[in-house]
């Protein structure tokens, strides 16, 4: 794969590998961006790699992503969670602002996102909260970390739910003037006090408080209104029901400025696994129904879903190996996410490659606006001229998950042991490498 | 997980009729097993002087009927009901560890109880001792009786503990690789004691097949 | 007999009836003047109490100690879990102590399948959160079958709070089991959203239900449940779920009236009728201990069970 050429060359030659699986061809990469495409290329000096049987695929971008840094380094860093993000194929991660502190000042936002570049494996762009301490009670200081350095355009409350519908109504407003998007986290605090997992047959057999669809419904529907009535951008997290799919599409259909994501997780996994308690399957918004997976993937397959996103949540040891009630809420994700991907869509024929790469890269670089002045930074299709950030993927291998051989400081995911399709080889973040033979470069 | 015989094996139900039934020798036919039973009876009234003060007590599962025939017989010559029950014994075994738990039997004690009274325990086969041994055992939480007597139907030999019938229907030496059934009409649908081959290791498994070993 | 007893759901129809029947048999223990038998002497059974229940943890401690076992208790009060100590951490220490089986109630429903997966013992579910109290089920099925003669097709009919009871659970599965028909009756608040995939029927109408109800056991009800609006008085969910003398009047000639404990007298249960003699409400308490001796004794007294 590498020739082992040390660092001197700047310029990568991609042999053989095939965007959004299409023909097989060649890749120049140089000076950070893809320099030339086609068949038989040649440059002097530049590292070698074989991609025959590889895809290529614009970096990934995740629009949803908890690094817990600052506040708490023992469950992920942003370098380690960066880290887990290249191996994953991502080239940009969208930090959510439920750290501690939280992330509603510009301060906190620039320590964030300079804690990015300084590791150095993909972009980090931190989210802001809506509200300040996301107590839910008055807005944080949107315009400030609009303006920072950090320039957050993306702004969640997300672990919670802006409910008051004023404050949201007010949130969705006011960002008009820097172009920014609330993130809404549906869940109606009320009808979901003390959920445990979805409500339905399981959650009644095995005596765990229900968390309803209609807690997530109802507030997908009237913020959708609210976005209608002011002009603005709404972003729905994490989609988790059918009946929200419905929503949503009916919002697209008015002409609304509607954009949505779906989790991996909710593309393969259902409320039945709850029945062994083990606390590694509870996640919020909660794993749901046979027919609430059915409807994501066809909602992600007819673009209704945007894209996915992957609200990797990592727990330390001791928030997760106790009983169900106890446990915290979530599940890594970021080294899984194509790989489950694949096995949910493309296996099944609901997306092909080129989808892949505008759910998981173009789409939600564009919610994201990771536009630098003219091309977006992120997402772009590999073309020449573009910014080199691609992934080049094997879709070939079927191998086992196993966490303990993560980056990320946790090991809570939902696959553990499970076969999976799939393992990125290569990452290049603006033409370097992050990761390369599936192993970090750096 | 499938019931459980009260002796502990499997529950094949009682064996269909007919001269050597599955194999083996009848060693004992129905009126050989009836004159020991009178005869026996007989012992156990000259023995403690006209029955006054007996209860017999049945280890399940034949001891049970062979107790019952033996009280009817009782009262027939004395004119008097004999006091007759049941004493299953399964807690108190010493070989409990080595099988999953068994189902347990019936345990009926007449009203007037045991203690001061002699009981006779009666039981189909007597083989290494330990049946009775916990018999011994589950009588004296039970009470204070005066005198504990055994009857048991068949005494095949190879006692593992000091342990003896007072009175014995037939004496029927075996080899330890033999297997000795008792069949009775109320459980199995005709009275014979078959010998055959095929009997377990001394005591444990065997004990429970068909009452080849105690 | 199964490794662990978490669900009645566990229990196939010869396990419970197997249960049933032993529990027969070692009622008799009650009533001598040596009530011991020395079948688990050496065997170390833990009762793993996090949530007050003196009743269910004597009966238990009853149970073992009848069978000869040791009992240890470890109750959540003034102990290392007060302090904070997790359940896995507890339960490597009894692993480490030699506990042959762990009784364990728990505030959290899965705790015990937790439990399970960190200790080798057998584990026995006492009561977890809202789900399961298996031997509960146990007990009152056996005291159904010892005062009415039966189970199959015996009428039952279960009243309250369905949605928080770890006792509706088991007993809906362990009757149908055994095969009773059950018949849930609570206000719509308290039953749970998919009831309708239980093996059971459903009605909102006491007075309808009773006439026709072999047997009527009466669930406890908390006055909190009130403020999270489930019901808007007390004396509101009285009036129209409560067991009172008239209605009592209406059932069949032999029914009988249970409860599990402990009763919120005046509320879901009148006090005539507690103490009636259709009411078996004390006979349970002491079918409990039997219950409890025949478990232990399946469970731990022959060889150890493959999982």
């Amino acid at each position: 794969m590498n020739d082992g050429n040390g660092g001197s060359a700047r310029a990568w030659l991609i042999r053989g590998a095939q965007p959004l699986g299409g023909p097989a061809t060649d890749l120049l990469v140089r000076d950070g961006i893809i320099a030339e495409t086609g068949a038989g290329l040649s440059a002097e000096g530049a590292h070698l790699l074989d991609a025959a049987g590889l895809i290529a695929l614009p970096g990934l971008v995740d629009l949803h992503t908890h690094l817990r840094e600052p506040g708490r380094e023992d469950a992920e860093t942003v370098q380690t969670g960066t880290a887990a993000a290249a191996l994953g194929g991502y080239t940009a991660v969208h930090a959510m602002a439920n750290t501690d502190p939280v992330a509603d000042t510009a301060g906190v936002a620039e320590q964030i996102w300079r804690l990015g570049r300084r590791a150095g494996y993909c972009d980090v762009r931190p989210v802001g909260a809506v509200t300040a301490g996301l107590s839910g009670e008055r807005l944080a200081e949107l315009g400030a970390m609009a303006d920072s350095a950090a320039r957050v355009r993306i702004f969640s409350d997300d672990g919670k739910c802006v409910s008051d519908a004023v404050l949201m109504r007010r949130a969705l407003e006011y960002v008009k003037a820097f172009d920014g998007v609330v993130a809404q986290h549906a869940q109606e605090p009320r009808l979901t006090s003390g959920a445990q997992m979805n409500e339905g047959v399981v959650s009644g057999r095995l005596g765990l408080a229900g968390w309803p669809a209609v807690a997530e419904e109802a507030i997908i529907a009237r913020d959708c209104l609210l976005a209608a009535h002011v002009g603005s951008a709404l972003h729905v997290c994490h989609v988790s029901t059918a009946g929200s799919v419905e929503i949503i599409r009916w919002a697209k259909s008015k002409g609304w400025r509607v954009t949505a994501e779906v989790t991996p997780h909710h593309l393969l996994l259902t409320d039945e696994l709850a029945v062994g308690y083990d606390p590694v399957y509870k996640v919020n918004p909660p794993l749901r129904t046979v027919g609430d997976v059915a409807a994501l993937r066809a909602g992600l397959a007819d673009g209704t879903i945007d894209c996915v996103a992957t609200d990797h949540a990592p727990h330390p040891l001791e928030d997760k190996e106790t009983e169900w009630q106890v446990a915290a809420f979530g599940m890594t994700g970021l080294e899984t996410a194509l790989r489950v991907v694949q096995e949910a869509m493309v296996e099944t024929g609901q997306l092909d490659w080129a989808g892949v790469a505008d759910r998981m890269s173009a789409r939600p670089a564009a919610i994201g606006r990771l536009g630098g002045v003219g091309a977006p930074l992120h997402g772009s299709p590999l073309v020449p001229g573009s910014p080199a950030n691609l992934v080049l993927y094997d879709p070939s291998v079927r191998e086992l998950v196993d966490p303990a051989q993560h980056a990320s400081r946790s090991r809570n995911s939902p696959f553990a042991g499970r076969e999976l399709p799939g393992c990125v080889q290569a990452t290049f973040l603006r033409g370097l490498p992050t990761v390369l033979d599936g192993k970090l470069a750096r | 997980m499938h019931a459980l015989h009260p002796d502990g094996g499997p529950d094949t139900g009682p064996v269909a009729g007919g001269p050597d039934p599955a194999g083996g020798k009848t060693v004992l036919h129905t009126d050989e097993i009836r004159r020991a039973l009178t005869r026996v009876a007989h012992e156990i009234l000259e023995r403690t002087d006209g029955a006054n003060d007996v209860v017999l007590l049945g280890i399940p599962t034949r001891g049970v009927p062979l107790a019952r025939r033996l009280a009817a017989r009782l009262a027939q010559a004395e004119d008097r009901p004999a006091p007759c029950g049941s004493l299953d014994i399964t807690m108190y075994r010493d070989d409990l560890r080595l099988r999953p738990a068994r189902a347990l039997g019936h345990t009926d004690i007449p009203p007037a109880g045991i203690d001061g009274k002699i009981v006779v325990l009666v039981d189909d086969v007597l083989y290494s001792g330990r049946t009775v041994r916990a018999a011994l055992d589950a009588l004296g939480d039970l009470g204070r009786p005066r005198a504990v007597q055994l009857a048991v139907l068949v005494d095949r030999g190879h006692r593992e503990l000091p342990i003896r019938a007072d009175y014995v229907g037939k004496n029927l030496p075996t080899s330890q690789r033999e297997q000795v059934r008792v069949l009775l009409t109320e459980i199995d649908g005709q009275d014979a004691v078959v010998l055959g081959e095929g009997g377990a290791p001394h005591g444990r498994a065997a004990d429970g097949a068909h009452g080849a070993g105690r | 007999m199964i490794r662990h007893l978490i669900s009645a759901a566990d229990l196939s129809r010869d396990d419970a009836l197997l249960i049933l029947d032993t529990a027969g048999e070692l009622a008799q223990i009650a009533d001598r003047p040596m009530r011991k038998l020395p079948t688990l002497r050496g065997r170390t059974v833990v009762n793993l109490f996090y949530e007050d229940s003196t009743r269910t943890r004597i009966s238990f401690e009853a149970a073992a100690k009848r069978l000869s076992a040791d009992v240890i208790n470890f109750s959540a009060k003034g102990s290392s879990v007060a302090k904070g100590e997790s359940l896995k951490d507890t339960a490597l220490t009894l692993e480490a102590m030699g506990a042959d089986a762990v009784v364990i109630r728990h505030g959290a429903s899965g705790a015990p399948h937790r439990l399970a997966g960190w200790v080798r013992g057998s584990v026995i579910n006492a009561g977890d959160g809202a789900h399961e109290h298996p031997t509960q089920a146990l007990l009152d099925a056996f005291t159904m079958r010892s005062r009415l003669g039966r189970l199959e097709g015996l009428r039952v009919t279960i009243v309250g709070d369905v949605l928080h009871s770890r006792v509706a659970r088991s007993n809906v599965l362990l009757l149908h089991t055994l095969g009773a028909e059950v018949t849930l009756v609570a206000p719509p608040t308290l039953l749970p959203v998919a009831v309708s995939s239980w093996p059971c029927e459903v009605s909102y109408d006491l007075d309808t239900e009773l006439p026709k109800s072999d047997v009527v056991m009466m669930l406890r009800v908390q006055a909190e449940r009130m403020n999270a609006a489930y019901f808007p008085t007390v004396r509101e969910y009285s009036r129209r779920y409560g067991l009172d003398g008239d209605r009592m009047a209406t059932l069949p000639e032999d029914a009988i009236v249970m409860h599990p404990g402990p009763m919120n007298r005046g509320v879901e249960i009148a006090a005539g009728v507690a103490d009636s003699a259709r009411s078996t409400i004390v006979e349970q308490v002491a079918n409990g201990v039997s219950i409890r001796m025949a478990v232990l004794y399946l469970m731990l007294g022959g060889a150890e069970a493959s999982s």
